[in-house]
């Protein structure tokens, strides 16, 4: 019978010692740190930023201090990143925030059960385990909604929602991951061991993919972003506005503009 | 040169490729963020600088009449009904535009469709559709079959 309580890992440590999983979690570890040094040299991507920093500071008509510095990392944080202000699309944002948050529960979960809960003994807190399942189903909601019906190559472009490209091997390996985690957790908690052995090892296939892919995937945004959007904050404060002109001063009285394509 | 995109503001909404009226601005295969996929057959339109809701398309003008070092960025608030332009050249001097974009509220005008489709005496009348109403007149001025008779007056 499935059991939601029960802590996948600690059964799966009566056949794995708890000294593998927990030397797999931290070669993944070593592997997102690897990957986002390695992409940020190959692309340059910390060049160009530095490089468009210091001529946007040169270029700046107010200067700005280190209080306000703080004040616009700290609503980059939490406007930005905590609550993904920088999407125009409401059900883009949600999907977003779905997927994110849910990530994070998953990956904050797994660790504590790895780690610090490995075996039988202790038992693991009911509330880390329900967490860990609510955090992939989280992920599977955000993650399929996005693939099926918001990915606009899919519904403005008309491609098959089966069409997979490079920008699609973050998604793709995250949800299977996440899929393929929690199809092993309940045929494991039923005793159906062939089965749960297989959806262990295509468990371990996708993780690895997502987190041995990320010099050619899309999983460092999670650190490039953020970065973009304090940029983009710095240059609003220091009147550069990458050259953009500044908000008109007139009455917002016409409405909500026009209604754009209705594909997601 | 045409239009190109800030990939690291773009987050691949798609507004920009929905409006493209040459279809050329699409969505890239490795970054998902929108790319300008044919440059050479970009009007440069800036239908896709308008449209973007993160500022992230910009456009470097052909070189004959806007030589490295200008600037041309755009702001359009539906809300206020505004769009705003930014010129700077390769001197220093900047220009700026606020220009409206309508005078009343967006979904405020009737589309065709919304009308009665017209009779039969409408369709072999002489007048256009909505006239004279929507001229804010009474009646065409139009001389009359007599009035022609009279010759010059």
């Amino acid at each position: 019978m499935f059991t939601p309580l029960a802590n996948p890992f600690a059964d799966l440590a009566t056949i794995v010692p708890p000294a593998i999983m927990q030397i797999y979690v931290v070669v993944m570890a070593l592997l997102v740190v690897g990957g986002t040094l390695f992409d940020i040299i190959h692309k340059k991507s910390a060049t160009y930023f530095f490089n468009n920093w210091r001529s946007f500071k040169n270029q700046a008509k107010r200067q700005i201090g280190a209080g306000q510095m703080v004040s616009l990392a700290v609503q980059t944080a939490v406007i930005d990143v905590m609550a993904s202000g920088e999407f125009c699309n409401m059900r883009r944002r949600v999907a977003h925030l779905l997927t994110m948050y849910g990530f994070v529960i998953y990956l904050v979960t797994t660790i504590i059960m790895v780690f610090v809960y490995p075996t039988s003994a202790p038992p693991t807190p009911a509330s880390v385990t329900v967490l860990w399942y609510v955090g992939i189903l989280m992920v599977c909601v955000g993650g399929y909604w996005f693939w099926f019906f918001i990915r606009v190559d899919v519904v403005a472009e008309g491609n098959s929602p089966f069409r997979f490209v490079r920008a699609d091997l973050f998604i793709v390996s995250l949800v299977l991951s996440v899929t393929f985690a929690l199809l092993w957790a309940c045929l494991q908690s039923t005793s159906n061991m062939a089965w749960s052995y297989v959806f262990l090892v295509l468990y371990l296939l996708a993780t690895t993919i997502l987190f041995g892919s990320i010099p050619w995937s899309k999983f460092s945004h999670m650190f490039f972003k953020p970065a973009a959007a304090l940029e983009k904050r710095v240059a609003e404060a220091n009147g550069t506005m990458s050259n953009l002109p500044p908000p008109a001063d007139a009455p917002r009285k016409y409405g909500g503009g026009l209604k754009h394509a209705r594909h997601y | 040169m045409p239009t190109f995109v800030y990939m690291t503001r773009c987050d691949g909404c798609g507004h920009c490729v929905d409006i493209c009226p040459s279809d050329i601005m699409h969505i890239d295969t490795t970054y998902r963020r929108a790319l300008n996929i044919e440059p050479n057959m970009c009007w440069e339109c800036y239908s896709c600088v308008k449209a973007c809701p993160q500022f992230a398309i910009d456009c470097r003008g052909y070189a004959d009449f806007a030589p490295l070092g200008h600037s041309v960025r755009v702001r359009r608030e539906e809300e206020k009904a505004t769009i705003s332009w930014k010129i700077k050249f390769r001197d220093g001097r900047e220009k700026n535009f606020v220009s409206p974009i309508r005078t009343t509220p967006w979904g405020s005008i009737k589309s065709p469709a919304d009308y009665a489709p017209p009779g039969t005496e409408a369709l072999k009348s002489q007048q256009l559709a909505h006239e004279p109403e929507a001229l804010k007149i009474d009646a065409l001025p139009a001389l009359s079959r007599n009035r022609f008779k009279q010759g010059p007056v």
